[in-house]
């Protein structure tokens, strides 16, 4: 059973003082996200990350489409009890403390009072806020708020975490932090969705990313079948300070060191390169695949929208 | 009641309490009382009269801005500050929030109220050293200002689940005041003729007839209140604010978060 699935989920939001106009939020969404799975959900700021995690949690209603969270309907108000989510730049009540908070939300979501008050404990152990107790959240920092909205998004134990830029606001150590917790949330067997612009926690994390940008999907898999399906790039090393006009003129970015050029060039042009080394009789070291990275494929994505969106314009 | 309601009835009352302005609002409300047994002691013969007139006008008037004040800020500030976003996405259904946001109000105006009322029964014992059987009229004064409370709190809850906190407070206040003169109103509408009496008679009728709910004078002239408009009034009170309450939820359940 798939843990996450949406259906043609589509926003529509009518904007404008007087004249009212319709603009598309999201076109048309359809995904499925496995049990177990990090699911990354990718895109740059306004692609309509934000949107749909509202839409899945019932905070904004669809202009059509549905989807299902562990084989039920997502607007079943049940379902949520088994649903964690931690809101983008989350920000909560801040006369509250941190166990305040906990316990209010534990009651909400219909934690056991006999083990409300050691979950809360585990659960701050957890995201690293020890010595807080009797601290009002007025007095929390970005990252301890940031760290506090991790906690109440698992505190009842769900079996799916929606997640919304959760390394927002946090250092370096912070970061490595969450993306432990994540690591361990799978281990458990739970899923986790979470969207982000940062692309290497992505890469770092990820079983599966959708790509989403100005609110259409623009790709789905896992990193290795994305990057992969890129046009590749070849590293040519040979020995020697020449570098042939006739390697330059294939587009090579060449690279001179004491006793070696190091050129890359495009995966198409590999034949002509060697070739033209054969022709200068120059000796060559080393032929490697250059590894496409995420953001390579994402940059991609995005000129390959922006061209159809101005061609068809 | 649904435990859910009682959760946030009971957050609600916690954010009212720990609001500093609500303190100040109390302090205020004491610092009246002191006034009014100032006023009663330059009034001779009508110390009570005074105390008891302007200690209830005080407690009604002090509870109305506080109930507008937070009463308006209770949807719209949850949803500016995004709050509300991590308690929707839990096993909670949005006329929960809308109910439980309304009792959390209710029951801190009724504290305060008790509290202010505390304030008047010392003023009253100040200025005239023993309570009379009469007196116990004025606890019938304070109920029906707990109950335009209700009405008053369902009302900026209906404003506040559509439209900005500043828009929401002028509609509630004008609500407020217009409703204080709702007899007037009537008895315009009846000299009135042609549309301007039909219009007239569905604006009397529509609004919250709050001066059916002012016996203060009456109160403080020892008169007593019949058992009829305790009656009438409660119930006028309770299904007014329970229509208020259902179109704050039914325009909340169809509202988009942004």
């Amino acid at each position: 059973m798939a843990a996450i699935e949406i259906l043609g989920l589509e926003k529509t939001y009518m904007v404008g003082f007087w004249r009212k106009r319709p603009k598309r939020a999201l076109h048309p969404l359809q995904l499925k996200v496995e049990e177990g799975e990090i699911f990354g959900f990718l895109g740059p700021n306004g692609a309509g990350k934000t949107t749909t995690l509202k839409l899945l949690m019932g905070l904004v209603f669809p202009t059509s489409g549905s989807a299902r969270i562990l084989g039920r309907e997502w607007t079943d108000p049940d379902i949520k009890a088994q649903i964690g989510f931690l809101p983008e730049q989350p920000y909560f009540y801040d006369y509250l403390t941190a166990h305040e908070l906990l316990n209010y939300y534990g009651q909400l979501s219909g934690v056991p009072a006999k083990n409300r008050k050691q979950r809360i404990e585990e659960v701050l152990q957890l995201v690293g806020l020890t010595d807080v107790k009797g601290v009002q959240l007025r007095k929390f920092s970005k990252g301890m708020m940031q760290r506090a909205g991790i906690a109440q998004a698992i505190l009842h134990d769900p079996k799916v975490v929606f997640l919304d830029e959760p390394m927002s606001g946090l250092d370096p150590m912070g970061r490595r932090e969450v993306r432990d917790l994540m690591e361990q949330l799978k281990r458990e067997g739970k899923t986790v969705f979470f969207s982000t612009h940062i692309l290497s926690d992505a890469e770092a994390l990820c079983d599966r990313v959708a790509i989403i940008y100005k609110g259409e999907l623009r790709g789905v898999g896992a990193v290795a079948d994305l990057t992969s399906s890129v046009q590749g790039r070849i590293e040519i090393v040979w020995q020697g300070t020449q570098v042939p006009a006739s390697i330059k003129a294939l587009g090579a970015e060449c690279h001179v060191t004491a006793d070696t050029v190091r050129a890359v060039i495009s995966e198409t042009r590999q034949d002509a390169a060697i070739d033209a080394l054969r022709r200068e009789r120059l000796r060559l070291i080393s032929l490697t695949p250059v590894r496409t990275s995420l953001e390579e494929y994402f940059v991609e994505k995005m000129r390959k929208a922006d061209s159809t969106a101005g061609g068809a314009s | 009641m649904n435990a859910r309601v009682g959760y946030i009835a009971a957050n609600t009352f916690r954010e009212a309490v720990r609001d500093r302005v609500l303190y100040n609002l109390i302090a205020f409300a004491v610092l009246l009382s002191g006034a009014a047994i100032f006023v009663g002691q330059i009034s001779i013969e009508i110390e009570k009269l005074v105390v008891i007139n302007l200690g209830l006008t005080a407690v009604s008037l002090f509870g109305v801005v506080i109930a507008i004040f937070i009463g308006i800020g209770l949807v719209s500030k949850e949803i500016e500050k995004r709050t509300l976003y991590t308690v929707l996405s839990r096993p909670v259904r949005r006329w929960e929030f809308i109910v439980g946001k309304f009792f959390g109000l209710s029951g801190t105006l009724v504290v305060n109220t008790f509290c202010m009322a505390v304030g008047v029964f010392a003023a009253l014992l100040y200025v005239s050293h023993k309570f009379m059987p009469a007196d116990a009229l004025i606890l019938v004064a304070l109920y029906f200002i707990v109950l335009q409370f209700l009405i008053i709190c369902a009302l900026a809850l209906l404003f506040s689940s559509f439209s900005s906190p500043l828009l929401a407070a002028v509609f509630s206040f004008s609500l407020f005041v217009i409703g204080s003169f709702a007899e007037d109103l009537r008895g315009f509408a009846g000299m009135a003729h042609g549309i301007t009496r039909w219009l007239a008679t569905a604006a009397a009728y529509l609004v919250p007839n709050f001066s059916a709910f002012n016996v203060i004078s009456s109160v403080a002239h020892e008169h007593a209140v019949a058992g009829q408009l305790v009656l009438h009034n409660t119930l006028y009170a309770l299904l007014y604010a329970a229509a208020a309450l259902s179109g704050a939820v039914l325009i909340f359940e169809h509202r988009d978060l942004k």
